[in-house]
């Protein structure tokens, strides 16, 4: 198993993405600290992770990314325990689609504070339980929106660019601590964030796909196992494209 | 262990710099060891050793080895 031994930590783990990225690690040896605000679902999580990997140790911790008080808690919640960190998956997000004569401040503010505040705050904390044992591995969701753009997207799209400087830079910051921080930009993969959507609104976003099928959750999850595993070691300050190819 | 030990201990290890060293005047940047990069490790040493999480103005805050411990009276770490 890829993760075994590994102590890996998932924001928004609840559901979608986070849930699969937390399931897959669970499966490939990894004890995963099962993080966001739904503590009932993590719960859930936890114990289905368990009934398939009845050894896996893993734990739930609530975190509202989106506040710093309740990450610094979270954060200092590991530390008492002395746990300390192999990786983590910022994976957290929110996102509200609007033409930006529509967008409210109240959506500008919780994209940016849940997106973009949140992930360096957890990059923040997480460096300091890494620095413990000078190695770790961040993978920071950014999206195919962050990188090229998109109408009705402005906001969103602002959010997740900015992690792509952010990533680039710690990378620069942390190699010294064998530590890489890297980004993935998911094109459009299929989740609850998606669902929804009108039927033109899928018939056209496949138009610019060349592998002509939507990405699974389980398409980000192998890549996250891949960046968290030893076999990414010289991986560092990279932005990752997951999205078949997709054109916007 | 106590405070000061413990203190010592954290700061020896991150700047990797003898005991004997770590005296009240010590300040960052005075000598080699004591840099940006191992300031950080220092801080995450700090933080393991006296289970707290500083914020990030005493982070910055943290100038001297006297200054040290005065920001870790705050979190009622006394010496």
């Amino acid at each position: 198993m890829l993760l075994s031994g590994k102590t890996i930590l998932v924001t928004g783990a609840n559901r979608g993405i986070g849930r699969a990225i937390a399931i897959k690690f669970s499966n490939e040896g990894a004890r995963v600290v099962l993080c966001g605000r739904n503590v009932v679902e993590l719960e859930s999580l936890k114990a289905s992770i368990q009934n398939d990997n009845p050894l896996n140790d893993a734990i739930v911790l609530e975190m509202d990314v989106s506040k710093y008080e309740s990450i610094k808690q979270a954060f200092l919640t590991l530390s008492k325990s002395k746990i300390v960190l192999d990786g983590i998956v910022n994976n957290a997000g929110v996102m509200k689609d609007a033409a930006l004569m529509m967008t409210t401040e109240m959506d500008v503010r919780e994209m940016f504070e849940t997106n973009t505040f949140g992930t360096i705050y957890c990059c923040q904390f997480a460096v300091k339980n890494m620095l413990k044992q000078r190695k770790g591995s961040i993978l920071n969701l950014s999206s195919i929106v962050g990188l090229n753009g998109s109408s009705g997207q402005s906001v969103y799209s602002a959010s997740k660019s900015a992690i792509l400087g952010f990533t680039k830079s710690l990378s620069k910051e942390m190699g010294t601590f064998n530590i890489r921080v890297n980004a993935m930009s998911p094109g459009f993969i299929e989740t609850d964030m998606t669902a929804g959507k009108s039927d033109e609104y899928y018939e056209r976003n496949l138009l610019n796909i060349p592998l002509k099928r939507f990405g699974s959750v389980e398409d980000i999850s192998n890549l996250a196992v891949f960046m968290m595993s030893d076999n990414s070691s010289y991986i560092t300050g990279q932005i990752i494209g997951i999205d078949g190819g997709m054109i916007i | 262990m106590t405070n000061t030990d413990k203190l010592e201990t954290a700061f020896s290890e991150a700047l990797m710099i003898e005991k004997s060293l770590i005296i009240d005047d010590l300040t960052y940047q005075s000598i080699p060891e004591w840099d940006s990069i191992s300031h950080m490790v220092l801080i995450s040493e700090l933080e393991s050793m006296f289970d707290i999480s500083l914020d990030t103005e005493d982070v910055i805050d943290m100038s001297s080895v006297l200054k040290a411990k005065e920001i870790l009276n705050k979190y009622d770490i006394l010496f």
